[in-house]
């Protein structure tokens, strides 16, 4: 594994809990976790398990009850620009080109246009889309809408790239290309990935570790290291016996 | 030459005319022609159906002129100048009307939109005013403002708030909190997220109300220059049919409707210049 520029995420006693109907329904409790620097940590759980809740407070779009959270030893508090978040949806701006949408973070931090564009189109081409820097996001598929938002979080360089379920709403055969490019960009990029997915093959694919959130109370969080050679081979029998022990922590087999 | 000589001969021009260049032009005229009919077609008989009418004596000429007769009293009005100072005064009257009625609303709009304490405390008093017709408060503006040029542009400015207003708050408020929530995950300021996201989310709406504004400024112009005005192309309407100039009439309710239209084309280019992005633009 290659070093990475920093972004080791420690999360001590950190918990959550959401108002529902009138009682409190704890979605994290206590949760202690290392993240690695460079690492590339999945998270899976049924839904309710607080996995994107997780995300969120790491991405400071969200604040947790108790506990902290610490990257590279230093307490967060709200969003910052060591970290950079691929939402579920593209969520691109409609009125900005391609390009103006990649550019988009790195502008809004305050950073010269031209110089921002000129980043811009490099992590564009790194996505396939550089023929398309002056289209409009109402022309693009939704795969391709998909690696632009990539594409935006890439170039603000950030230490760590949060995903919540990125390629949720693509068709099963784009997805699979998708998550090649991932692991590729990770593998390209130097940078540490925390990754919220339903898809356990994804899970696989792409983890140095996956995280399992329990659903019920008092269930404890479980890690497994998926120790296999990259790139990943599907239908390579360690890889199913991977998945099958994943899909066993779920009640499924 | 019989039928079937015809058919095969255009036939074999079709075809010439899809692989090579020779029927091209007339192809092309046929197109064009057969689009402006499809377009304008109904329009056209519409005026054909009224000037027959008209001049056949279907109808009273008298109270409907036939169309060449409007046509020559339009122009006569405005090569001779008679009805240009009418345009002028009207057009002074809607546009500083609407231009302030711009000014407060769309600010005031993009605050209310967004703060919702502000908009909390407006919207009854806003919903009042707005189900109170303009017109009935007329006669109050008058009170207040006398019978001159500011209680017309008052009337005018005050219909036109509404429409504005609302719109403007609503194109606020309809901007995706995803994106909202994208720009603050990026680290952006609220200044930077109402400047990137909320103020270009919100031009579309902005513009439903610039049109639907233009509407109701030339609608409450033409009210209020039937009542108490000496010049304007509303009280041109009132005073050509109370002297029974019934073409001038007609005349004078030609420029109005196009001044509407002017007015709405003028909004529609801008739009579609600011929001190229929008395929809904138009």
């Amino acid at each position: 594994m290659p070093t990475a520029r920093g972004g080791d995420v420690t999360i001590r006693d950190l918990s959550k809990s959401f108002a529902l109907g009138g009682r409190q329904l704890a979605v994290l409790r206590s949760l202690n976790l290392d993240i690695r620097s460079g690492e590339c940590l999945v998270i899976v759980g049924a839904s309710g398990s607080g996995k994107t809740t997780l995300l969120r407070i790491l991405a400071g779009l969200e604040r947790a009850d108790g506990g902290a959270v610490a990257i590279d030893g230093k307490r967060i508090e709200g969003v910052g620009e060591e970290r950079a978040v691929i939402f579920q949806e593209p969520r691109l701006l409609p009125w900005l080109t391609v390009l103006g949408n990649v550019a988009f973070g790195l502008e809004v931090r305050g950073i010269a246009k031209a110089e921002a564009e000129k980043r811009a189109r490099f992590y564009i081409a790194l996505v396939g889309l550089a023929e398309f820097s002056d289209a409009y996001p109402r022309q693009l598929s939704g795969g391709m809408a998909q690696r632009v938002g990539i594409a935006r979080a890439l170039t603000v360089q950030p230490e760590i790239l949060l995903l919540d379920e990125p390629l949720g709403a693509l068709d099963a055969m784009t997805k699979i290309s998708m998550q090649e490019e991932l692991a590729r960009i990770w593998s390209e990029e130097n940078v540490t990935m925390v990754m919220v997915t339903h898809d356990l093959e994804e899970a696989i694919y792409l983890a140095d570790r996956v995280l399992i959130l329990p659903r019920e109370k008092g269930g404890a969080a479980r890690l497994i290291d998926v120790d296999l050679p990259r790139p990943r081979e599907r239908s390579e029998s360690r890889f199913v016996r991977y998945r099958e022990e994943l899909l066993r922590e779920f009640g499924l087999h | 030459m019989t039928l079937q000589h015809i058919e095969k001969t255009v036939g074999i021009g079709r075809h010439e005319g899809g692989s090579g260049t020779g029927m091209e032009p007339l192809h092309l005229l046929t197109r064009t022609s057969a689009r402006i009919l499809s377009r304008y077609g109904v329009l056209l008989g519409f005026l054909v159906f009224w000037q027959v009418a008209a001049s056949s004596g279907w109808v009273n000429s008298a109270v409907l002129p036939p169309v060449d007769t409007i046509v020559a009293a339009l122009w006569k009005g405005l090569i001779g100048g008679s009805l240009l100072g009418d345009i002028a005064i009207s057009l002074q009257r809607a546009g500083l009307a609407f231009a302030a009625a711009v000014v407060v609303a769309i600010p005031l709009g993009l605050v209310m939109g967004q703060a919702r304490a502000v908009e909390t405390a407006l919207d009854p008093i806003l919903q009042l005013f707005r189900q109170t017709s303009a017109l009935a408060l007329y006669p109050v503006f008058i009170l207040l403002l006398g019978l001159g040029e500011a209680s017309k542009v008052f009337v005018i400015f005050w219909a036109t708030l509404f429409p504005l207003l609302l719109n403007t708050i609503s194109g606020v408020k309809e901007v995706d909190p995803k994106l909202l929530e994208m720009a603050r995950a990026y680290g952006a300021r609220r200044l930077t997220i109402f400047r990137r996201v909320v103020l270009p989310g919100a031009v579309p709406s902005i513009f439903v109300g610039l049109r639907l504004g233009a509407t109701t400024a030339l609608l409450l112009l033409i009210a209020s220059e039937m009542i108490g005005a000496n010049k304007g192309i509303g009280f041109q309407v009132m005073n050509a049919q109370y002297n029974f100039q019934i073409p001038l009439m007609f005349a004078a309710i030609v420029i109005l409707a196009a001044l509407g239209l002017i007015a709405n084309q003028v909004l529609v280019v801008l739009q579609r210049r600011l929001c190229r992005w929008n395929v809904s633009a138009g």
